[in-house]
C-alpha cells in the first residue's frame, strides 16, 4: 500500500491534478438531486464510451469503400469470432444512445433545467441532441446495404429541393454525381473523426457548465427564478443542504449505468446486430427501403403532409424547430421551474410524444405504400366468388391482374394507399364506377389508357358485387326515370 | 501593455504575429476549400455527364417498357457496384424511345414498371406515374425523369451521370430528349 501511495504521489507532485479531481467530485449538490431522475446525462455518457470503443472495434475490420464494406459487413459477422456481437453492441448503443439523449432532455425540460443561469448548457445540449442523430444517421450510412443506399437517396431529394443551390449541395453531400465511393468515405470522415470530434469537446463544455454552475436543484413549485437572487439562493441551498457529489449522489448513476450497459449487452445477445440487407447494387430495384427506428417518424410525416406542403416542411421545419430550441432558454429564462406550474410545458411533451410515437408506429406498416406484390400474392377470398357470373369473374380477374389489389385491399388483404373496396358497391354507383375506374383522382391513376372497354364492364361488374349481403348496391335514381318505357 | 491608448513593442510584434497566422490561414484556406468544392466545380463544368450505351435497338420489343443497366460515365476507384445505374427503356415504335431513370421524383426511391396496368409504382409513398412517363397519381410533384437518348449504329445511347434528384429537374428542363 504504502509503495502504490508513494507512486501516486509521484505521478501528482508532476501532473497536480489529484486535487482538483477530489474537488470536482466531492462539490456539494443539492441533496433532492439525488435522484433517479437526474442519472439519464451520466448514462448518455457511458453509452457515448461504449460507442467510441465498440467503433473502434469495428474500424479494425470494416473498410469504407463502396465496393468492400458490404462484404466486410458480413465478414463481421460471420467470420470474425463474435464480429456479429460486436457489431450488435454498436447498433443497439447507438438506438439507446438516442432513446436516453432524448428522456434526458424532456427531463431537464420538465424540471426547467434551462433557465437562468443554464441557458448555455442547454444550448450546448440541442447541439450534442444534433450531433447525436448525425450520427445515427450517418452510422446506417456505413452499413452500407440496400436501405443506407436508398436512404442516401431520399436524404439527396430532399436536399435537393433547396432553392437554387439544392443540387450543388447535393454534390457536395454525395462527394460528386451519384452515390459511390466517395459518398460512403465522407460520411466515414463524419462518423469517425469529424462529428465525434465534436461530440467529446460539447461534452467536455457541457459536464464543465454542470460542474461550474451546480446541478440543476429540484423544482419547487413557487421557488421562482429570479436573474438577481438565483446564484446566491442556489449557493445557500447547496450550503444548507448539500452533500457531495461523490458518493451521496454518484451511487445512482454508477448503478443506472451498469444497468444500461447490460440493457444494450441483453438487446445485441438476443436480438443480435442489424443488417446489413441486401447489397448496396443500384441495379437491384425490388427493394422497399426504410429509415432506421428513429427516422421512421419522418417518414411517415412525409407520407401523410399534402405534396404542396411538402417542400417547405422539409425546408423550415427543421430550422424552425432548432431554433425554438435554442432560444426557449431565452425565452423563458426566468419563472417557475416545477412542471406542476408549467401546464403548457407538460402538454407540449405529451403533444410531441403521442405525435412521435404514432407517426413511428403507422410507419411500422405504413399503410401509405402499395402492397408491390399483392396482386399476385394476395387471392381473392372464394366466397367472394360465388355465385358470380361469367362476367363479374372475368371482371375479379382484371381486378387481380391490372394491379388494383396493390393499392386497395379486399376482406383485410392488400394495399392499403387507396380505400378497401369490400362495400365500394354500397359508395358508387356503375356510373360512378366506370367513371373512377376510367379517369382516376382523388389520388388514384386514370386506368382509362389501361383498360378496354369489356375489361372496364367486366372490372365494374365485379365491384358492383362487393358489398355487405342484404345491403343493396348503390343506385342512380334519376336513372331508371330517364331509363323507364313510356 | 502600459498604456491604454498606445500599442507597445510587445503588442505590436504580437500583432504583427497574429496577423501573419491570419494571412496564411487564408492563403492556406484557397486549397482546402477548392478541394472541398471539387464536387460542385466539375459538375458545373459538365464534367460527369457523357454518352453511354444501354443495347442494340433490338434488344427492346416495340411498345414494351424494359429494365436496362449501365455503367456510369464517370467512377471512382472506389465506387464497386455502386456505379452500375438502372433506369426503364420504353421503345413506344421504331426508332422512337424513352429512357426514364429509376428514381421517383417524390423522394428518390426506385419506381418499378407493371406492364398489366401499364403503370409505374413507387414502393415507398405510392407515387404512380403512366407508361409515357407523367405523373399519374401519389406525391410526386412531377413526372419521372427521361434522359436525353439517341440511336447510334443501331444502339441505345443515353446522356446521362449524374442522380437525379426532384430539385435538379431545372438543369434538366432544358434537354430535349432526341430519340422520340
Amino acid at each position: 500500500m504504502r509503495l502504490i501511495s508513494r507512486i501516486g504521489e509521484w505521478f501528482d507532485r508532476r501532473l497536480q491534478i489529484a486535487a482538483p479531481i477530489r474537488d470536482m467530485a466531492e462539490h456539494r449538490v443539492p441533496q433532492s438531486t439525488a435522484s433517479w431522475w437526474y442519472v439519464f446525462g451520466s448514462a448518455a455518457l457511458v453509452v457515448f464510451l461504449l460507442q467510441v470503443v465498440t467503433g473502434i472495434l469495428l474500424a479494425l475490420i470494416y473498410v469504407p469503400s463502396a465496393g468492400e464494406a458490404w462484404n466486410t459487413l458480413q465478414a463481421l459477422n460471420h467470420d470474425v469470432a463474435l464480429g456479429w456481437f460486436i457489431r450488435a453492441l454498436h447498433g443497439w448503443g447507438s438506438n439507446f444512445m438516442v432513446a436516453i439523449v432524448l428522456i434526458h432532455m424532456t427531463q431537464v425540460f420538465l424540471f426547467g433545467a434551462f433557465k437562468f443561469p443554464r441557458e448555455l448548457t442547454w444550448i450546448v445540449g440541442v447541439f450534442l441532441l444534433l450531433m447525436t442523430l448525425g450520427m445515427a444517421f450517418s452510422g446506417q450510412v456505413l452499413r452500407f446495404d440496400q436501405d443506407a443506399y436508398w436512404g442516401l437517396g431520399i436524404g439527396a431529394s430532399m436536399v435537393s429541393r433547396v432553392p437554387f443551390a439544392g443540387p450543388a449541395i447535393v454534390r457536395l453531400m454525395l462527394g460528386g454525381p451519384i452515390i459511390g465511393g466517395a459518398t460512403l468515405s465522407r460520411f466515414f470522415a463524419l462518423h469517425v473523426f469529424v462529428i465525434p470530434g465534436l461530440l467529446i469537446g460539447f461534452v467536455s463544455l457541457h459536464l464543465l457548465m454542470v460542474l461550474k454552475l451546480g446541478i440543476n436543484e429540484w423544482p419547487m413549485p413557487g421557488r421562482i427564478v429570479r436573474r438577481a437572487s438565483y446564484v446566491s439562493e442556489y449557493h445557500a441551498l447547496t450550503q444548507r443542504e448539500g452533500a457531495p457529489f461523490v458518493p451521496y449522489a454518484v451511487w445512482k448513476d454508477l448503478l443506472f449505468a451498469s444497468f444500461v450497459l447490460l440493457a444494450v449487452m441483453g438487446c445485441a445477445l438476443y436480438f443480435g446486430p442489424f443488417g446489413p440487407s441486401g447489397q448496396p447494387d443500384p441495379t437491384i430495384i425490388r427493394t422497399v427501403p426504410k429509415p432506421d427506428y428513429f427516422f421512421l417518424w419522418l417518414y411517415a410525416l412525409l407520407s401523410l403532409l399534402s405534396p404542396s406542403l411538402e417542400t417547405p416542411v422539409l425546408l423550415i421545419g427543421p430550422v424552425v424547430v432548432i431554433l425554438g430550441l435554442l432560444l426557449l432558454p431565452f425565452l423563458s429564462g426566468e419563472g417557475e421551474k416545477s412542471w406542476k406550474r408549467r401546464p403548457i410545458a407538460v402538454l407540449t411533451v405529451l403533444l410531441l410524444a403521442i405525435a412521435l410515437g404514432n407517426f413511428t408506429h403507422l410507419a411500422q406498416y405504413a399503410p401509405w405504400s402499395p402492397q408491390m406484390d399483392a396482386w399476385s400474392a394476395a387471392t381473392l377470398p372464394l366466397p367472394m366468388l360465388k355465385r358470380a357470373t361469367a362476367l363479374e369473374r372475368q371482371g375479379a380477374l382484371v381486378f387481380q391482374g391490372k394491379q388494383c389489389r396493390n393499392c386497395h385491399s379486399l376482406a383485410g388483404s392488400g394495399g392499403q394507399r387507396g380505400p378497401a373496396l369490400d362495400s365500394v358497391a354500397l359508395r358508387l354507383t356503375q356510373d360512378q364506377l366506370i367513371r373512377q375506374v376510367i379517369q382516376g383522382g382523388g389520388n388514384m391513376p386514370a386506368y382509362g389508357k389501361n383498360l378496354s372497354p369489356p375489361e372496364t364492364t367486366a372490372l365494374v361488374a365485379f365491384m358492383e358485387t362487393l358489398h355487405p349481403a342484404g345491403q343493396p348496391p348503390a343506385r342512380d335514381a334519376a336513372r331508371e326515370v330517364v331509363t323507364r318505357q313510356p | 501593455m502600459t498604456n491604454d491608448d498606445r500599442l507597445s513593442r510587445r503588442g505590436l510584434f504580437m500583432m504583427i504575429g497574429i496577423l501573419c497566422n491570419g494571412l496564411v490561414a487564408a492563403v492556406l484556406a484557397v486549397p482546402i476549400v477548392r478541394y472541398l468544392m471539387a464536387p460542385i466545380t466539375r459538375g458545373r463544368a459538365n464534367g460527369y455527364l457523357g454518352w453511354v450505351s444501354l443495347g442494340p435497338v433490338g434488344q427492346f420489343p416495340e411498345g414494351e417498357t424494359r429494365l436496362a443497366t449501365f455503367r456510369n460515365p464517370y467512377v471512382m476507384p472506389a465506387d464497386g457496384k455502386t456505379a452500375d445505374t438502372a433506369c426503364w427503356v420504353r421503345r413506344v415504335e421504331g426508332e422512337k424511345f424513352q429512357v426514364f431513370a429509376v428514381n421517383c421524383m417524390h423522394l428518390g426511391c426506385p419506381v418499378r414498371w407493371f406492364p398489366q396496368s401499364g403503370l409505374f409504382l413507387c414502393p415507398c409513398h405510392g407515387g404512380v406515374y403512366y407508361r409515357d412517363g407523367s405523373r399519374a397519381a401519389g406525391p410526386p410533384e412531377r413526372g419521372l425523369v427521361e434522359y436525353p437518348c439517341k440511336i447510334e449504329n443501331g444502339v441505345v445511347t443515353i446522356e446521362a451521370g449524374e442522380l437525379p434528384t426532384p430539385g435538379s429537374t431545372v438543369a434538366l428542363a432544358g434537354k430535349r430528349p432526341t430519340c422520340v
